[in-house]
């Protein structure tokens, strides 16, 4: 080993062993609760099971689960099929401008997430502002219960996680070369078969990124199904906090969390998978 | 031409929806907070008595002074770890692609399975659990920040300089204070602003670590239980407040990251 | 000779193009004839690109028409337009192989599957792609990308091909190789090339007629030999090849002189008792017997295989004139730094211009 990697090693031991104390181990040490037993009284007991997998798959949980992937799926749909057009109409503004609206399309996603909930519970109330809205617009019927439903919790996935989704497909748009949109149009191709034969397969990869960020988040949330779902829709982030913190159960909801990364895990290598296929895009985005 | 006139007008629609759909629910807040009833159902008059009276609220005040502690003490750890990551990674001669990996894990993993993992650790450890815990919880993805915002301007880093330095008769610790050290400083502070409003926005895990008792609670605890078991209007003052205080340490920090590339 | 008298393949009239408040082009008409190969040349910044683009239908002009034979094509879309566009990016897609960035824009003409796959094959055949088929861009060579977007944009069988700085990319040894190689191809598809470059040598080696852009306006358009040996005004003469300036006035007599030289030149349409500048080609410089024509001193020698090129101070001009001579002869000698020579000039070969 040369001196030169020793002293880069040095430099990034500090991290990596925080890191690895704090994150890896406690980790590893849920893996091995997630084949334990459940203790009496909380706690575990060493008896090997894998029974808390099975559990998973338990019809009551199964349900539960694909609930889960069903609103995350939604959210991230409708996240993609807003942000593509937003992230496509920046790249249209004037290049100065691009950065600052950029930096104003992703500032609300580094504010405060609970404020931003909370944001939509104020729109979304009976008593609230959209309910009031209509009251004003002539509407005189029952006021709309909105809240509290699985519509309600897509709503705040997608507004929560709207800006990074915007900012992977920007990010895919912009290291687009123009001169192959112009190259299609050489060739013959209108607007709309330029935008499904090159422009679409080109950015993929920000799409996959976004696509992949939102669902993973959404999947394992536990602050929107609590707040606008009410308590309602049981995603598999509240069943892992109930384990935690009201049932007790730490071995089902070790299992629990496993799956979760499980499904992060497989999510990422699919994406870079997607990503690897155009891999011909960063060497085409250099000479660009 | 129309057909580019068209397209330019569709572009600016979308931008006005889309930026409309992601500031209109924060502007109503805003307002809100300044509404004398604080109800959404009608507007009162301008009133700052909901920011008087949060003034006025010892628990907020006590959430709000856990919050500092717990982002100021984790931000410096982890600005000084997180930038020694980075360099660490930059001067590699090979990429690891083990350490690339737990590097970027801490954004990725879901923060519920972060919050129950430290949770079962600190009490496996029997560590009784307060701010310092969630100060060592919050330090795991503050670095990961810190350390891809210093990376990025690594990434542009001309090393040539630092062989320069050398080449000029400095010693390798000279240099890094005297060369690199100054053409990182504004990622590195860059990098420690968005940790420190990570760190005072961030709920789940600061919830699972902080421990039984109002002692260690932070802001956003003291937030969920206000939005979940009785809403006043005082949240919209507080909410308004901590936007604003986020937003405006972020613009400095996106002002430095500028400053920075056109360097 | 026999000029042909049909309409022109494509005809610029008048075009005009703006941007913001700088202007692209003000004023250009061209008429471009069946199977030429045609080459706009000028710096960056003259507008060549610019009317380019208009052609192709990447830019509409702000006045003025383009035609195709007798359709107007001015405010026609690109893909509607039959003649296609080799980008000085090549602007492959990364995402096709060689093969499916052929077939594309048969694709786009809705032509039927077997008489596209038998059109890629045979463009493959003729731009000796074949092997390279199933390649994506990204591993294909400097070279084979420029062939692969060449053989794209033939594939269509354009009216007129438009090539944007075409070998601008390649190393020097490959570029020339392909200037014969274009201008080859483009004898035997037969199909008129319009071709944008700011190297003369380029426009030189391979058009059929060159047109010089500068600051938006055609200087001079004309055969190689035309701009290369009659350039119509200064800027022309020093951009096309290498050129020699002397300052100096043409007499009530009606001859040049600087520095007390005087010299026999053609006076056609220059104003007599008036300022003038002498333009004259280093090969046109003769070195002459000690004694008669101008005295000068060798202050520089650069040898280039064939020839040797002398750097001559005279009193003529205050930079050296450039003199072209043998590598090997009887000026062998005259070829060392700080030998006294005597240069003469070929007058029928002098230009003179006046601003």
């Amino acid at each position: 080993m040369s001196s030169q990697t020793a002293r880069s090693n040095l430099m990034a031991l500090p991290a990596i062993a925080w890191l690895g104390l704090f994150m890896i181990v406690p980790c590893l040490i849920v893996f091995a609760y997630a084949f334990l037993t459940r203790g009496l009284y909380g706690g575990v007991e060493y008896t090997l099971t894998s029974e808390n997998f099975a559990r998973v798959f338990d019809p009551l949980y199964a349900k539960i689960f694909l609930t889960s992937v069903r609103i995350a799926g939604l959210a991230t749909l409708f996240a993609i099929l807003i942000a593509y057009p937003a992230a496509y109409a920046i790249c249209l503004a004037p290049k100065r401008m691009q950065p600052i609206l950029l930096f104003f399309a992703v500032l609300p996603f580094w504010s405060n997430y609970l404020i931003r909930t909370y944001a939509w519970i104020v729109l979304l109330n009976r008593e609230g502002l959209i309910n009031n809205l209509l009251r004003w617009l002539g509407y005189d019927g029952e006021p709309l219960s909105l809240l509290y439903s699985e519509g309600a919790v897509i709503v705040g996935l997608v507004y929560n996680y709207l800006p990074f989704v915007i900012l992977a497909i920007y990010s895919s748009l912009s290291r687009l070369n123009g001169d192959l949109i112009e190259a299609s149009r050489d060739l013959g191709a209108g607007r709309v078969r330029t935008f499904l034969r090159v422009t679409l397969p080109l950015t993929m990869p920000g799409v996959a990124a976004g696509g992949v960020f939102i669902f993973v988040l959404s999947i394992g949330n536990f602050v929107t199904p609590a707040l606008l779902g009410g308590g309602r829709f049981q995603m598999i982030g509240n069943l892992v906090y109930d384990q935690f913190l009201t049932a007790n159960d730490w071995p089902f909801g070790a299992a629990l969390g496993m799956v979760l990364i499980a499904v992060m895990i497989g999510l990422l290598l699919l994406q870079a998978r997607a990503s690897a296929r155009f891999s011909g895009e960063t060497a085409e985005a250099k000479h660009g | 031409m129309a057909d580019a006139l068209r397209i330019k007008l569709t572009g600016r629609g979308i931008l006005v929806l889309v930026f409309g759909f992601l500031y209109l629910p924060i502007a109503v807040l805003v307002l809100l907070s300044f509404n004398e009833s604080g109800l959404p159902t009608s507007w009162s008059g301008f009133s700052l008595r909901w920011y008087v009276s949060l003034a006025g609220n010892s628990d907020i005040l006590h959430a709000a002074w856990n919050t500092l502690v717990v982002a100021v003490v984790a931000t410096l750890i982890a600005t000084v770890l997180g930038t020694m990551l980075a360099i660490g990674m930059e001067t590699r001669k090979r990429r690891s692609t083990p350490l690339e990996a737990l590097a970027f894990s801490p954004m990725v993993i879901p923060d519920i399975v972060l919050a129950v993992a430290l949770l079962t650790l600190f009490s496996r450890l029997n560590v009784t659990m307060g701010l310092h815990t969630i100060i060592i919880s919050h330090v795991i993805f503050d670095l990961a920040f810190v350390c891809s915002v210093v990376r990025a301007r690594l990434k542009n880093f001309d090393f040539s300089i630092v062989e320069a330095s050398r080449d000029l008769g400095a010693s390798s610790f000279t240099t890094f204070w005297r060369v690199t050290f100054p053409v990182l400083l504004p990622a590195i502070v860059a990098g420690a602003l968005l940790a420190f409003t990570l760190s005072v926005d961030e709920f789940i895990i600061a919830f699972f670590t902080a421990g039984a008792g109002r002692a260690s609670i932070t802001l956003p605890m003291q937030i969920y239980s206000m939005i979940r078991f009785g809403v006043t209007p005082e949240i919209n003052a507080l909410a308004t407040l901590v936007m604003g205080v986020s937003a405006t340490v972020l613009l400095i920090s996106q002002w430095l990251n500028k400053e920075q590339m056109t360097r | 000779m026999t000029e042909p008298l049909s309409i022109p393949v494509l005809s610029v009239d008048r075009v005009v193009k703006h941007f913001g408040k700088t202007i692209a082009v003000d004023g250009i008409s061209l008429d471009i004839r069946e199977n030429e190969f045609f080459a706009l040349l000028g710096p960056s910044g003259c507008g060549k690109t610019t009317l380019l683009r208009m052609i192709a239908g990447f830019e509409v002009p702000d006045s003025g028409s383009i035609h195709l034979g007798d359709r107007d094509i001015t405010r026609e879309a690109p893909d509607k337009r039959p003649l296609n566009l080799m980008f000085q990016s090549y602007a492959l897609f990364p995402h096709m192989t060689v093969w499916q960035n052929l077939a594309y824009g048969l694709e786009m003409e809705r032509l039927p599957r077997g008489e596209i796959a038998s059109r890629v094959d045979d463009m493959l055949k003729t731009t000796d792609l074949v092997a390279l088929s199933a390649r994506k861009p990204a591993e294909l060579s400097g070279g084979q990308k420029q062939r692969v977007a060449l053989a794209r944009a033939l594939i269509k069988r354009p009216k007129v091909l438009l090539l944007d700085e075409p070998l601008g990319a390649l190393d020097k040894k490959l570029r020339e190789k392909m200037q014969l190689e274009l201008k080859r191809l483009q004898h035997e598809v037969g199909i008129t090339f319009i071709i944008v470059t700011h190297d003369q040598e380029e426009a030189l080696v391979m058009a059929d007629r060159i047109a010089v852009l500068r600051d938006g306006h055609i200087l001079q358009c004309g055969t190689p030999q035309d701009i290369y040996e009659r350039p119509a005004n200064r800027f022309v003469a020093g951009f096309i090849g290498m050129m020699n300036f002397i300052e100096g006035e043409i007499g009530s007599d009606a001859l040049f002189r600087a520095a007390g030289q005087a010299l026999v030149c053609d006076m056609h349409g220059l104003k007599r008792s008036a300022p003038a500048v002498l333009a004259v080609r280093p090969e046109h410089i003769l070195l002459r017997p000690e004694g008669s024509g101008v005295a000068g001193t060798v202050v520089d020698v650069a040898y280039h295989g064939l020839d040797r090129q002398l750097y001559v101070k005279t009193a003529l001009s205050q930079a050296p004139l450039q003199v072209r001579v043998a590598a090997a002869g009887p000026e062998e000698a005259a070829a060392r730094t700080g030998a006294s020579v005597s240069l003469g000039f070929d007058a029928a070969a002098c230009r003179l211009f006046q601003e």
